[in-house]
């Protein structure tokens, strides 16, 4: 009973706070705006047309209902947050009879499977490298490979995929400049291959901004406890050096880097919007793209909000698995 | 005193430092493009003074737009923009991280604990969508200046809570209680005595601000959702692919900013690398050593 009270209440009351929080903000910040929605709707359908004045007060009251926008400010919120409890994003003001729901429903596969794997790929792959690197600092390998990874760490992750685009697809054109995959969906070899083919050039652009980062925190985890006692202990009880680090020294360093795992695969939800714009990737980021361009208020609301409840979801989770994953954090 | 110091520490980082040396000479190379923006024979919103679409030459070094403007020169204007920017949305940023970062960690108790949640609440939020939305809804209203502004309000969270955490250090030592028992108030214990401790880490962060903000600025320009009429690195990326640079072969229209967008990275990068290795403990005891 104190486990719950304690250690899960806690960290739930503040996952709530995160999420509630998130979601007024998300409520508030259209609403500053000086853009009138359902103005600009009505402009939209009044430019090549006449359209009888009463008619279109009909339509104002119907699109301030549909929008929601109806009543005061406060009235809207709490009618807000009614339809978002029961799983309801709205209708999307752009691509009209579909609803947000719809619209995030067809994206957020090809965004689930493109960033997870990715995400998944750099992470091994920065982990490993970057603990051999940081074992062992002074052999060529190592020192190429961070010299190498700290010029590509702080590139705008726009100019890195940019220039991957550019290099892959128009001077070397071996990958398709846009799309996700050709032909209809099935089971086939056809149609999974040509998934991999078109996704390559995406993943790997996500992979090596990532695992940049991963490389060098995992490095200097490693460098760090390195030093410790233990490990001279190891060595010198003579135990093979690869059980050294893999079983102990990257044990230790494991738990900020899962945290950051936990964490990334959670801002899945909020779609990789460049790297999906600059590889016309049909996934959630070209979705919101494409509801920024058209101000579809409700589907960017739609998307900011799961992105939010992803990543607070994430870390509520990967708090209340700490204690496994490190027997150290005791639960106060 | 302090200037002896502060060159005493430089001339070191530069003799034992070879990612500060590389960094502080690619730092020096932006800085004078920079500073050359001032002498531009042309202003930043000339058009057509040049012949158009003109690649690389004597005349001009870095070629010439699809709008009449000399590439090398509206470069200068975009780096200083883009710096411009970047500079004010990290000393918004940071000034309102440091005053979050002692107010939590000196205070302590409720107000920490409540100021900190919120924090905490808000480090969740993503922020790119954020600011997305918040430009898409300002489209067309959107300055440098607001940029800078909105940028610098949505980077102060994480850094906050390291600033909180030093300051939590620092109460507990004994110079705090002297401070306290001769009759300081809090607000100057907090300024004279535990800001200068915060310095070192203060500027290592701004160079991860700086390279946020750049990230940003670029990305959002690229999206058409900054003010496109001012010449920054993202709006001269933007340009050029609204003109379709590459498939007709423009290629110096794109290849300018991004080699300069890499290249004020990678050199705030470095010298942030060589900063926060100097002033770790550890490897200065390793420098130490090594200097017998």
């Amino acid at each position: 009973m104190t486990l719950l009270k304690e250690f899960i209440l806690p960290r739930f009351a503040q996952w709530l706070i995160v999420i509630f929080v998130g979601v007024t903000i998300t409520f508030i910040i259209p609403r500053l705006s000086p853009v009138n929605p359902v103005t600009e709707t009505l402009a939209r359908m009044q430019m090549y047309q006449n359209i009888d004045p009463e008619a279109v007060q009909a339509m104002r009251a119907t699109l301030l209902d549909l929008y929601g926008l109806e009543g005061s400010v406060l009235e809207q919120y709490v009618n807000f947050w009614k339809r978002v409890l029961k799983g309801d994003l709205g209708p999307s003001l752009a691509s009209f009879p579909l609803s947000v729901n719809q619209l995030i429903g067809v994206s957020i596969g090809w965004t689930i499977g493109l960033l997870g794997t990715s995400i998944l790929i750099a992470w091994t792959l920065g982990m490993t490298l970057g603990s051999l690197a940081g074992y062992y600092p002074n052999r060529w390998w190592s020192e190429g490979l961070e010299k190498s990874l700290i010029t590509v760490y702080p590139v705008p992750y726009y100019i890195l995929a940019f220039v991957l685009l550019m290099a892959f697809t128009f001077y070397l054109p071996i990958f398709p400049l846009i799309g996700g995959a050709r032909g209809t969906a099935a089971f086939t070899w056809e149609y999974i291959s040509s998934v991999l083919y078109h996704g390559f050039l995406p993943a790997l652009s996500i992979v090596i901004g990532a695992t940049a980062h991963r490389f060098i925190m995992a490095k200097a985890l490693t460098t760090t406890e390195k030093s410790s006692d233990y490990v001279q202990y190891a060595q010198m009880a003579a135990l093979p050096q690869r059980k050294i680090l893999f079983y102990y020294v990257t044990r230790n360093t494991l738990l900020p880097q899962v945290t950051d795992l936990s964490l990334s695969l959670g801002a899945l939800f909020g779609g990789a919007l460049i790297a999906e714009f600059v590889f016309g990737y049909p996934g959630i980021g070209t979705t919101m793209y494409t509801a920024i361009n058209n101000g579809d208020y409700n589907a960017i609301m739609g998307i900011t909000l799961l992105s939010i409840v992803g990543i607070a979801t994430a870390s509520l989770l990967i708090d209340l698995i700490y204690p496994l994953i490190d027997p150290r954090v005791r639960y106060r | 005193m302090a200037n002896d110091v502060l060159r005493a520490t430089i001339r070191d980082l530069f003799r034992f430092s070879l990612s500060f040396r590389f960094g502080s000479i690619i730092l020096m190379i932006v800085g004078i493009l920079l500073l050359l923006s001032f002498f531009s024979p042309f202003e930043s919103d000339d058009r057509r003074v040049v012949p158009r679409n003109k690649p690389p030459s004597q005349e001009f070094i870095l070629g010439t737009t699809g709008s009449g403007q000399d590439g090398f020169w509206l470069l200068t204007f975009a780096i200083r923009n883009t710096l411009m920017v970047s500079g004010v949305a990290v000393l918004i940023g940071r000034s309102i991280a440091v005053m979050v970062g002692m107010l939590t960690g000196y205070l302590g108790g409720k107000t920490d604990r409540v100021i900190s949640s919120i924090v905490d609440s808000i480090i969740v939020i993503p922020r790119l969508p954020l600011l997305i939305l918040i430009a898409a809804i300002m489209q067309g209203e959107m300055t440098v200046l607001s940029l800078a502004l909105l940028l610098g309000i949505l980077d102060w969270a994480h850094p906050s809570k390291r600033y909180r955490a030093m300051i939590l250090s620092l109460r507990e030592r004994d110079f705090t209680h002297t401070a306290i028992f001769s009759g300081m108030n809090a607000l100057k214990v907090v300024v004279q005595e535990h800001l200068p401790f915060l310095i070192p880490l203060l500027l290592a962060d701004a160079v991860a601000g700086f390279l946020w903000a750049i990230g940003v600025e670029v990305t959002l320009s690229v999206l058409g959702l900054s003010d496109l009429g001012t010449p920054s690195i993202g709006t001269l990326i933007f340009w050029g692919n609204y003109h379709h640079a590459l498939l007709r072969r423009r290629v110096w229209i794109l290849a300018a900013p991004i080699a300069a967008s890499v290249l004020m990275v990678v050199g705030f990068y470095l010298v942030s690398l060589s900063l926060s290795e100097y002033l770790d403990p550890r490897t200065r005891l390793s420098r130490l050593t090594m200097e017998e």
